[in-house]
């Protein structure tokens, strides 16, 4: 009993310590709770959707791209999507990107190779709010992991734009958005019906580009999650392993002992 | 006496080497040999536990080390580059990340071990005291290395922590500016809190040695508190402890792992994934969930040199323990008041964890105050009463007497739960 009584003594107190704070981090100060979509990586099995990643990277290249910055990552990163080495030339060759100086002394461009990081939308922060009514677009490579709610923040906030309510004056060029702290942002609605032009059949609603860009976005924040999760299987299954060899050595040298 | 050591150890190499530097003869004497309480139940596994995540903490900061670059401009995105370009640079990043949490779980448990089974008490007040220094250091580190990403929290945390010190009258002001070496958290800063996090765990490991000396000179505590009388009653540390430490540190690595390679951003806060903006303030500057506690207590305090003070006096408090506690009876199996004093200083202390993770406000402050003034109630008034009106109850002869099974035991200690001890 005694014994009991300490296990689950052990047992609240690292629980007390390794869950409180999830169920203790401060609610966000939007009271509209999220939408819980059920991503294909979630879960501590969960891999990324080979094919709404492909899709993913069409919304963010055609779309997102016009404004966010995507600085951490490679073209060469797009081959781990799917997409073919030739593909990703391509995708790399129709940028220009600054290639050094020539023999004068003077600063030339090159067409992008996918040894290349992403180029950016805008030269710098300036000319990025400058363009944006005075905001920044945020950097896309972390940014699912940088909002609290992860991929269904974005996923809402793609979704979340509509007329604002009766008695809600925006601020010139703001739009409304219901779950946007404060409601008001600086970003357009990106995404409509139809935005993009998908090559392989699915039909591009509002809601399909949204799962497949946030599924996209997910990955660039997350490169190493299936990989990541692939060796955790591997690393559990050994330690299980090794943890009842230990116990029943363990077991066999007390037995002795009273 | 100067001379070789006779060394006992048959093989000629190494008794040559031992008899000129008896290592051999130290770890076979202090890791071997040692006579060890047979009775210890799974919480005596947290001090080896700690030890192991400390040498994890620097193997795998070493390896960060190597990528990490300490420059307000290029901080952020060395860690990006260790996490997305640098072979397994994802992994020694969560192991850090994830071993900072679980190396406090670890020490906390280890601490509150200590509390329970009065650890503290003499003849171990020494190593009790160096614990404390230890659990100090690590603060000071952990605070360092978060700072070191470059995140928002990294950074707003850092301000609001250092500022901190402007309370104290007069040359707080002064005190402030030198932590930063400028007129605000910047590139001084950050240079020098990666030099320090980074001398910083050796020096624990150096204080960690001087802990373990220090118990193998009093031998451990053990669940019934008292002392060991006849060889009876221990067995040598290997293999009886060697193994069942291993037998935690498989459970413990299970746990960690899970961390790690399933859910590496648990104990994460978002905000720390946006690089530092001096220009724009969080919604919401929350420390590390480690820190909480003492955050609640800082803010408890409506003013804020109290609010300082009471933060540190939390910890200074454990220093004087061994002697604000005047009950001669280690443990609290046999303190039937003190028993409930502590499940309530447990219970102070996560409702305190609690209360640092939300806004100071409404009933928040309330539970904040009352679990603030009962943490220092608990040490400095109840725990200098209670050794002078708790009866204990009658302790058991010795140690091997209960666990012999012989005859029925005072306090209710049955001898079946410590038989697979
Ligand atoms: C016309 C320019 C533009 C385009 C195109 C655009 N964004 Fe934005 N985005 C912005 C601006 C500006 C902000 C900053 C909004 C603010 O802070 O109010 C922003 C902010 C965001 C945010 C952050 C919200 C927050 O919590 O801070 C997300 C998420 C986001 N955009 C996703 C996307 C996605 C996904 C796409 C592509 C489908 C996209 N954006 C396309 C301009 C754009
Ligand atoms: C007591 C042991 C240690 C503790 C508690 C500790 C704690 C931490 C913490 C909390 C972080 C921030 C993690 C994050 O959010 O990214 C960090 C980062 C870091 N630590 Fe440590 N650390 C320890 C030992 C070491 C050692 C010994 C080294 C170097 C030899 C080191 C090098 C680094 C580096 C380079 C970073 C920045 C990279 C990063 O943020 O991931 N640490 N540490």
């Amino acid at each position: 009993m005694r014994r009991l009584i300490q296990l689950a003594a052990l047992a609240a107190l690292s629980l007390g310590a390794a869950f409180g704070p999830a169920s203790l981090t401060p609610a966000r100060a939007d009271d509209e709770s999220l939408p819980h979509v059920n991503w294909s990586f979630s879960g501590p099995f969960g891999t990324y959707d080979r094919a709404a990643l492909q899709r993913g990277f069409l919304v963010y290249q055609q779309v997102c791209s016009a404004c966010h910055s995507m600085n951490y990552l490679y073209y060469r990163n797009l081959e781990e999507i799917g997409l073919t080495e030739e593909q990703v030339k391509a995708i790399a060759a129709s940028v220009t990107v600054p290639g050094g100086v020539n023999d004068q002394g003077q600063p030339i461009e090159r067409p992008g190779l996918p040894s290349d990081h992403f180029k950016a939308p805008f030269p710098n922060e300036q000319a990025a709010r400058a363009a944006s009514n005075g905001a920044l677009p945020p950097d896309q490579s972390d940014l699912v992991n940088a909002r609290e709610g992860g991929p269904d923040y974005i996923y809402a906030i793609l979704i979340g734009y509509s007329d604002p309510p009766p008695g809600v004056k925006l601020m010139p060029g703001m739009s409304y958005n219901k779950y946007f702290p404060g409601h008001q942002i600086a970003m357009p609605q990106p995404l409509q019906d139809g935005s993009v032009q998908y090559t392989d059949g699915t039909k591009p609603t509002l809601d399909q580009e949204a799962k497949d860009v946030v599924t996209f976005l997910t990955w660039a924040a997350n490169p190493e999650m299936e990989e990541r999760k692939r060796d955790g299987v591997r690393v559990v299954l050994f330690l299980l392993f090794l943890t009842g060899v230990v116990y029943a050595v363990k077991r066999r040298v007390w037995v002795d002992v009273h | 006496m100067v001379g070789l050591h006779k060394s006992e150890f048959e093989s000629p190499v190494i008794r040559w080497i031992d008899s000129r530097l008896p290592v051999f003869t130290l770890m076979q004497k202090e890791y071997r040999a040692f006579p060890t309480p047979k009775n210890f139940n799974y919480l005596w596994n947290f001090g080896a536990i700690a030890t192991v995540m400390l040498l994890m903490m620097i193997a795998t900061g070493i390896f960060l080390a190597m990528n990490y670059v300490p420059n307000t401009d290029l901080a952020f995105a060395s860690v990006e580059h260790i996490m997305r370009d640098v072979n397994w640079g994802w992994l020694i990043r969560y192991a850090h990340m994830n071993g900072a949490s679980m190396f406090f779980i670890a020490v906390y448990i280890h601490i509150f071990r200590g509390l329970y089974y009065g650890s503290y008490k003499a003849p171990r007040e020494l190593l009790w005291m160096i614990g404390v220094v230890i659990l100090l250091v690590m603060m000071a580190t952990a605070f360092m290395g978060y700072v070191l990403p470059w995140g928002q929290m990294s950074y707003w945390g850092a301000t609001v922590i250092t500022n901190l010190f402007s309370a104290f009258p007069y040359v707080g002001k002064y005190i402030v500016t030198w932590l930063w070496g400028g007129f605000a958290v910047g590139q001084p800063t950050l240079n020098r809190f990666f030099a320090l996090h980074y001398l910083l765990p050796f020096v624990i490991l150096g204080v960690v040695l001087l802990h373990v000396a220090a118990l193998h000179i009093t031998g451990s505590n053990n669940p019934l508190g008292i002392d060991v009388k006849s060889p009876q009653d221990t067995v040598p540390f290997h293999p009886y402890y060697t193994i069942k430490d291993s037998v935690g540190l498989c459970v413990f690595f299970l746990i960690y792992a899970g961390f790690i390679f399933f859910y590496p951003k648990f104990f994460a806060d978002a905000d720390n994934w946006i690089p530092a903006n001096p220009l724009q303030t969080p919604a919401e500057i929350v420390p590390e969930w480690y820190f909480l506690p003492f955050y609640a207590i800082l803010r408890s305090v409506p003013n804020k040199l109290g609010g300082v003070l009471m933060m540190f006096g939390s910890i200074v408090v454990l220093f004087f323990l061994p002697w604000l506690d005047t009950s001669p009876v280690r443990s609290a199996r046999f303190r039937p008041i003190y028993r409930v004093t502590f499940w309530l200083l447990v219970l102070s202390a996560v409702a305190l964890g609690m209360v640092g993770a939300h806004r100071p406000q409404g009933i928040w402050v309330v539970i904040g105050r009352v679990a603030t003034l009962y943490y220092f109630f608990h040490f400095l008034v109840l725990l200098p009463i209670l050794g002078k009106i708790e009866r204990p109850l009658p302790l058991p002869e010795s140690i091997s007497r209960p666990v012999l099974g012989g005859g029925p035991l005072p306090g209710g200690v049955a001898a079946k739960p410590m038989e697979k001890a």
